[in-house]
């Protein structure tokens, strides 16, 4: 099987989905002839036509409003926000018009568009190109949010994303685009070729949206994870030697609440851990949901490990990013916790 | 500039530097901030302890110790004081800001003399292929062609309608009309909630959607009722979906007469404004990208073109030339603000395509052979792959904006009977009646007839229920349709909420 980066899983799924389906369309700022400053849609103009892999002018109202326009026309647009931080313009069509056409049209129209954008820091991008804003998605009603941490699963799921007849939100970890990061800046990359979730079948395949994957089975403490945080939590378990069982939500809506209970249960524990801000964060709604669920089986509290809620700083990008060291100390919290 | 005017001026910037120093002074203290620079502060509080210095007779040429500390408070001046005290002050006024206001407001009399009415069939007919640069006048010019007599003038009245056409157009009118009278009223027997009306402004929805096709989309705004009522759209459907009743299309879910139909080339209105013009362009790139023969339409306000999603769309459809006519109606009005907010003191709608190379046309609104003709023409220039084209209709909204406005309020109330371009439904008539197509007795009896079908229209509809009253949709609804398939977390929500 052959392997490939995160960007190249990406493009291979919407290869695949342009192949299939005539009316996949693909377009952004960039993405047309440079294919995409982060190259995942590299190849797919020459490939499909300028009239199916197209620039868009820089308005994300108007990327997001024109998706919306076209999804009402029988296409099934996969558009790329060059950066998360740049999505605010597009926000009044997100959340006002792309999450809510099926609910108040009564299924007479519907939005089945994927908005692709590079999320979560990392890569010294400063305030402007490392921000985590999926809790401002997940809030909203009528749409999916979805956020994979490997090669193999950012095709699948982006697959089933394009396929989907609801709008959904599709964030890339950028920091995981060309290998697993866990937080240890200081050390050598690893690469995607060199790990098994490298291995991408060419062909199509795809990932139910909504299902959690346990990415390290463990008795001692739940840790809730997604994007690049998951691989942070799997770094912290082995340093702090704590048996802890982590969890990949893959999607943040719907969530995979089944998955979740059954481990806290199991375990009397649990860590939530996301690089975005802590106030309002998905982190709340997590440790939420885990306490009405859970309550009675809890051995210490739920603690959270997120971004400062500060904006995101460009020198101490370190301080700031939730390292292993963080989740380390959070897992010993609660394991001390009795 | 003489020796004593330029002490006043220099006099006057100095009571405004001390003021706005004051005003730092204010608001850190209100604040509790930490001063950035305890030096500038203290500089500030120089300023508060020396007040008398600002009774200093200034000269020309020369800063005080105030003026000195107030630049430096306000961090301009941090190393150069020397050099600014140099600068000679500027031979203007003080900045004022300048907010347009209407020509009257509620006690005036309504006066339009402003407003340049050319003559009909003064306004040439381009080719169809015309370049936008070509014809930038008719961006301010209006197209007219029904004149004051009533007659069809000029070469926007060459291949017209036929008298059954015409007849057609002016009971679409009377439709509306009737409508908005009966479900105006409903509102206020307390039967909805909210309702808006078309008043004034009924050619422009009834004349435009003569000139589209079936399969064609509109991506109206709440002032469209025309639309659908001129393709004979059931009018039970409509005010079902008004009282949000039992048969209400849309589930209750939507605010009353934001309607749906596809099938109908009417897209679902949103009620936030402009976002949908945008979409419209989509819409049309969609149908260019699959080789359809389908064109949209998109519908605005005077006010939401100030949204950025109106310039969105403009940039959408210029860069790639999109089937899309870009309709502007201009019915003075946006709720209390007139026009001149959105677009300023100078231009018009329209003239905000020339920038984009879009061919822009101003219609007579109010005159339903105009309406029709220009329509016609855009949505041709689309179909032919020629791109899009912006219509602005000058009309006037005699109504209020909706049942929660009035517009006593900040209008005067004979400003719709001053409108220069009439009421179209009159204009229609005279027109029809002088062309001997139409007579008083058949107006009166077009109008007992229209009457009487939509009161027979209501009480079939209030048979399913309204508002407050009668067959209700079921709650349990509200928790469909959020997704295709209904997630776990609503299924609970559902089950919890006990429908």
């Amino acid at each position: 099987m052959a392997r490939m980066t995160m960007i190249e899983a990406l493009r291979s799924a919407m290869d695949n989905m342009m192949e299939r389906d005539k009316n996949v369309v693909v377009f952004g700022e960039d993405v047309g002839y440079f294919g995409g400053v982060f190259r995942c849609t590299s190849g797919l103009q020459e490939k499909y036509g300028k009239s199916r892999c197209f620039d868009a002018p820089i308005s994300e109202s108007g990327i997001v409003g024109a998706a919306i326009g076209m999804a009402a026309n029988g296409l099934r647009p996969c558009v790329e926000i060059q950066f998360a931080d740049y999505v605010y313009p597009a926000y009044d069509q997100i959340t006002q018009e792309a999450a809510r056409i099926r609910y108040r049209s009564n299924g007479d129209f519907t939005a089945p568009i994927t908005i692709r954008m590079p999320t979560g820091g990392g890569i010294f991008g400063g305030q402007t190109h490392s921000q985590s804003p999926e809790a401002l998605f997940t809030h909203v009603a009528g749409l999916k949010t979805v956020i994979p941490c490997n090669p193999y699963d950012a095709k699948g799921l982006l697959i089933s994303a394009i396929e989907d007849d609801d709008p959904v939100m599709f964030l890339e970890p950028k920091r995981l685009y060309n290998g697993p990061f866990d937080g240890h800046h200081d050390r050598a990359i690893t690469p995607w070729s060199k790990h098994e979730a490298g291995e991408v079948p060419e062909d199509y395949y795809n990932i139910p949206l909504g299902k959690a994957a346990i990415r390290r089975e463990g008795q001692a403490v739940t840790v809730l994870a997604y994007g690049t945080m998951v691989y942070v939590a799997l770094a912290a378990a082995e340093e702090t030697g704590i048996d802890a069982e982590v969890i990949d939500l893959r999607t943040l809506v719907p969530l995979d609440i089944d998955t979740i209970e059954k481990s806290v249960k199991k375990t009397g524990r649990c860590v939530v851990v996301h690089e975005a801000t802590k106030t309002s964060g998905f982190g709340g709604e997590l440790s939420s949901l885990v306490q009405e669920a859970c309550f009675y089986h809890l051995e210490a509290p739920v603690v959270r490990v997120a971004g400062w809620d500060t904006p995101y700083p460009h020198a101490q990008e370190w301080s700031y990013f939730p390292g292993p060291e963080r989740v380390g100390n959070a897992l010993k919290t609660v394991m001390e916790d009795a | 500039m003489k020796k004593d005017d330029e002490k006043i001026l220099f006099s006057k910037s100095l009571i405004r530097t001390k003021e706005l120093c004051e005003g730092l002074f204010y608001y850190d203290n209100h604040n509790n901030r930490e001063p950035r620079h305890e030096a500038r502060v203290k500089k500030r509080l120089d300023v508060k302890t020396e007040p008398e210095t600002t009774k200093e007779t200034v000269t020309s040429g020369q800063m005080t110790k105030l003026e000195t500390n107030a630049v430096k408070a306000l961090g301009v001046l941090d190393q150069a004081g020397d050099h600014m005290s140099e600068q000679t002050p500027l031979p203007y006024s003080p900045l004022t800001l300048r907010v347009p206001e209407p020509q009257c407001r509620p006690g005036d009399t309504p006066d339009f003399s402003n407003m340049v009415v050319p003559a009909a069939g003064a306004v040439r007919r381009p080719a169809i292929d015309i370049k936008a640069s070509e014809i930038h006048d008719m961006a301010y010019s209006i197209i007219r062609i029904l004149d004051n007599d009533g007659e069809p003038v000029g070469d926007w009245a060459e291949d017209g309608l036929d008298d059954d056409a015409l007849r057609r157009g002016l009971r679409d009118m009377m439709k509306v009309r009737a409508f908005d009278a009966r479900m105006l009223m409903a509102q206020r027997q307390g039967k909805t909630s909210f309702y808006m009306q078309a008043l004034g402004e009924e050619a422009i929805a009834c004349a435009h959607a003569k000139a589209l096709r079936k399969g064609d989309m509109n991506f109206p705004t709440y002032r469209q009722q025309g639309l659908l009522l001129a393709n004979d759209y059931p009018v039970e459907t409509m005010m079902n979906q008004i009282y949000s009743n039992a048969e209400d299309p849309l589930k209750g879910r939507q605010l009353p007469i934001m309607y749906s139909s596809k099938e109908d080339g009417f897209f679902t209105i949103s009620g936030n404004l402009a976002t949908q013009y945008i979409q419209a362009v989509g819409w049309a790139m969609a149908s260019a990208i699959k080789g359809d023969t389908s064109i949209a339409s998109a519908w605005i306000g005077d006010g939401s073109t100030a949204e950025s999603d109106f310039h969105s769309a403009l940039v959408f459809a210029s860069t790639y030339q999109a089937p899309v006519v870009l309709n502007v109606v201009n019915n003075q009005w946006a709720i209390s603000t007139f026009q001149g907010i959105a677009v300023g003191e100078g231009g018009t709608l329209a003239a905000r395509a020339l920038g984009f190379g879009i061919p822009a046309l101003r219609v007579d609104g109010n005159d339903y052979l105009a309406v029709y003709a220009v329509s016609k023409w855009a949505a041709e220039r689309a179909r032919r792959n020629l791109g899009p084209t912006m219509i602005e209709y000058v009309t006037y909204r005699a109504g209020g904006h909706s049942t929660s406005d009035e517009p006593s309020a900040y209008r005067p109330k004979e400003e719709s009977t001053a409108w220069p371009l009439g009421d179209p439904l009159e204009r229609m008539k005279e027109f029809l009646i002088k062309r001997g197509a139409w007579s008083q007795e058949r107006h009166v009896q077009a109008q007992s007839e229209i009457e009487s079908e939509i009161v027979l229209a209501q009480k079939s509809a209030e048979k399913n229920g309204t508002l407050h009253a009668g067959n209700k949709v079921s709650a349990s609804e509200m928790f469909e349709g959020v997704y295709k398939e209904m997630p776990e977390n609503l299924r609970r929500q559902r089950q919890e909420a006990g429908v």
